[in-house]
């Protein structure tokens, strides 16, 4: 069976002001298999942003192979990997990145605008829903709690059906009761979905929960799988 | 959603800057479709007096320019006076032996016809006086065929029509040769009506008032014409003011004139005074006390001392060749001009008002570029705010030419509404103002009256704002996403 995220020999550098260029990340081999989830933990600064914005397709790796669902995507032209991102990956950020300027269900709808969701416009009242906030459809992100606001950023993530949601420490920055209440959300919808999960976190207690955490090293180039199971 | 939705969220979510904007540009979307609507109605003012309903203005030698403005837009100082002669050389031998008869002149006048007089055919001569004043306005001496012959209009087949009363009458038992009818300016202005009396000045609004006065018979309708700013009196009335009468150096006033009009002498500015300041007959004296003259009592002038400022000449519609012919006859005598009025307004109207309308276009063009200008200061400066949301659109699979077409799509959308505004507000104002200007112009304009140039402004506003759009959008186009994400 093909898994949902296959990454191997991957390697990604950036030039220095100073001059010369520093690798932070060399990552040889990771997988995720479809619905599952997967934490991934490392040291602040530790590159683990920049795998999420490669596998994302926002950055283009050095060298190395990025396959997502069957898809290579390192040979995609920028807008195949738009096309592409659209299609199949959500993505959280830890500072929820709501648009001031539209509300909680324009946000959830932008999310389909670009995505596979445009032929079912219900969909995003449903995933108001489902987060808990469908009495907070017409609210600007500026109205909304900070853990409100998240949930808000889980349903335009969950919004284009992506296989794959990649979670960028999405409990950071909320309260420890609603970041609870965050994860469980997560965790829940992709099962329901049936999507793939990468969470990156710094938070070893988040990182408890899940069935298989991934640590990046102190140079950053290698896994360290953790089974909890 | 869709890309125009996004854009309208992201125009009201800044909406003061957005605002601003876009007023800025209304304003200067509205002062060119001001600048087009004025222009259309001084284009449609001119055509309509272009279309005065005679084909030659006739005229002591000068500029035709000025002879057309004092005639036809009684604007300006009349250059001099023509003997009446030149009057009778448009008569038939019959009509001019009528008027040696009846006033009194050279009899040799009655033995032959006038040179110009086989040309008219069909076609009429009128005679104007000019040279007083009914406060700001003209005050036109001329004859009953000027209401009964004259046409206006596009097409120039409308008759005067009057709101109120009649047209001037040579004589009538009631008034005698002082009757007058007013335009409808005149009338509004000077808020005067049938049966008031005015008392026209000499030589300018400020001059001294003639004991003679005309009383008004007829207010004419609004005809957008010149003739809305005159006061028309009887010719003879005018010729017995005081002053009007042609200096003569013998008392006899009969004295043989010669047939030869250009052989007289060169004539005043104006019609200069008598001997005497009295009106020919204004009052008399009875039982030490003045009462108005009657009408018996009154001595018409003699053809020598008749003089008129201008002559409306309609040669014979028939023939086309006649009107050349009889200006060429005209101009290569030494005392007489004819002009052709309709010439005479469109080379004013290219001269002057062309040039002011492409200098208030260009104008108004910079004020529609300043304001495209506001519309890339506005959205470049929010790129800064909006990069963070760009980079978000990109996370969410927008590609780099969409989250462009938003910023294009947006500046479009301050075009749009700036030049829907800009066109309203332009278009309430003359709507506002319709009144006044038909009262001033005569022409009709109301909201929907459009110019045809106004069909440009959205396109032209439009790829202004595109323009405008570039650099922001491409700022777009170029935003990291990977930075501004993590940012």
């Amino acid at each position: 069976m093909t898994p949902m995220l296959q990454i191997t020999d991957l390697v990604k550098s950036f030039p220095q002001p100073e001059g010369g260029i520093l690798t932070v990340l060399d990552v040889p081999k990771l997988e995720i298999e479809a619905g599952e989830q997967v934490a991934l933990i490392g040291q602040s600064g530790g590159g683990k942003t920049t795998l999420l914005h490669l596998i994302a397709g926002l950055l283009v790796p050095d060298r190395g192979s990025i396959r997502i669902n069957g898809t290579e995507l390192t040979r995609l032209s920028e807008q195949g990997r738009d096309r592409f991102r659209a299609g199949a990956i959500g993505y959280v950020f830890q500072t929820f990145n709501l648009l001031p300027a539209f509300t909680a269900i324009e946000n959830v709808r932008l999310g389909m605008t670009f995505g596979n969701g445009m032929q079912e416009p219900e969909r995003a009242s449903e995933l108001l829903l489902r987060v808990g906030l469908a009495d907070r459809e017409r609210y600007r992100p500026s109205q909304l709690s900070v853990g409100q606001q998240q949930r808000v950023a889980i349903a335009r993530a969950m919004a284009g059906k992506p296989k794959l949601l990649l979670a960028d420490e999405p409990t950071a920055n909320v309260d420890p009761g609603s970041a609870e209440t965050v994860l469980n959300l997560i965790r829940h919808t992709c099962r329901e979905e049936h999507v793939a999960l990468l969470m990156v976190t710094h938070d070893m207690h988040v990182a408890s929960k899940f069935d298989r955490v991934e640590e990046l090293d102190e140079m950053n180039r290698a896994f360290t799988s953790i089974d909890h199971s | 959603m869709s890309l125009i939705q996004i854009a309208w969220r992201n125009f009201c979510h800044r909406s003061l800057s957005s605002i601003l904007t876009t007023l800025s540009l209304a304003l200067g979307v509205g002062l060119v479709v001001l600048v087009l609507s004025i222009y259309g109605v001084i284009s449609e003012a001119f055509t309509r007096n272009a279309s005065v309903g005679y084909n030659l203005v006739v005229g002591p030698k000068g500029s035709p320019l000025q002879l057309t403005l004092n005639s036809v837009f009684y604007l300006s100082q009349p250059i001099e006076n023509l003997p009446y002669t030149e009057y009778m050389e448009f008569m038939t031998q019959d009509q001019r032996k009528a008027v040696v008869d009846r006033f009194g002149g050279d009899p040799s006048l009655a033995e032959r016809g006038g040179r110009y007089a086989p040309y008219l055919g069909d076609g009429f001569v009128i005679p104007l006086a000019l040279g007083d004043y009914f406060g700001e306005f003209r005050v036109v001496g001329t004859t009953p065929d000027f209401f009964e012959k004259l046409r206006h209009g596009p097409n120039v087949d409308q008759p005067f029509t009057f709101s109120a009363g009649r047209a001037l009458e040579e004589f009538s038992p009631e008034h005698s040769y002082f009757e007058a009818v007013v335009g409808s300016r005149v009338a509004n202005q000077m808020n005067v009506g049938i049966g008031d009396k005015f008392y026209p000045t000499h030589g300018d609004p400020s001059g001294h008032g003639h004991e003679l006065g005309f009383t008004i018979v007829g207010v004419m309708d609004p005809t957008g014409t010149p003739n809305d700013r005159a006061a028309f009196v009887n010719l003879e009335g005018f010729y017995l003011m005081d002053g009007h009468a042609k200096p003569i150096e013998s008392e006899e006033s009969d004295e043989p004139e010669s047939d030869e009009p250009e052989s007289d002498e060169p004539e005043s500015d104006e019609p200069e005074s008598d001997d005497s300041d009295d009106d020919a007959g204004a009052n008399v004296e009875e039982d030490g006390e003045k009462r108005e003259a009657r009408p018996e009592e009154y001595r018409l002038l003699s053809i020598l001392q008749r003089e008129v400022t201008a002559l409306l000449v309609q040669t014979d519609p028939n023939n086309l060749f006649f009107g050349p012919a009889v200006q060429n006859a005209i101009n290569e005598g030494i005392r007489s001009q004819a002009a052709a009025p309709v010439g005479e307004i469109t080379k004013l109207m290219d001269l002057i008002v062309g040039p002011l309308r492409n200098a208030l276009l260009v104008i108004t063009l910079i004020t529609c570029f300043v304001a495209a200008v506001g519309i890339l200061v506005a959205i470049y400066n929010s790129m800064n705010d909006r990069r963070r949301d760009i980079a978000v659109m990109r996370a969410l699979g927008a590609r780099r030419s969409t989250v462009t077409a938003i910023i294009v799509l947006e500046s479009m959308l301050v075009a749009i509404i700036g030049a829907v505004l800009g066109w309203i507000l332009a278009h309430a104002a003359i709507a506002a103002c319709s009144s006044r200007i038909e009262d001033q112009t005569g022409v009709q304009v109301g909201f929907f009256s459009t110019s045809s140039n106004e069909i440009w402004i959205l396109p032209l506003v439009l790829a202004l704002a595109l323009i405008a759009a570039l650099l922001p959008a491409w700022s777009a186009y170029r935003t990291d996403v990977g930075s501004n994400l993590s940012a």
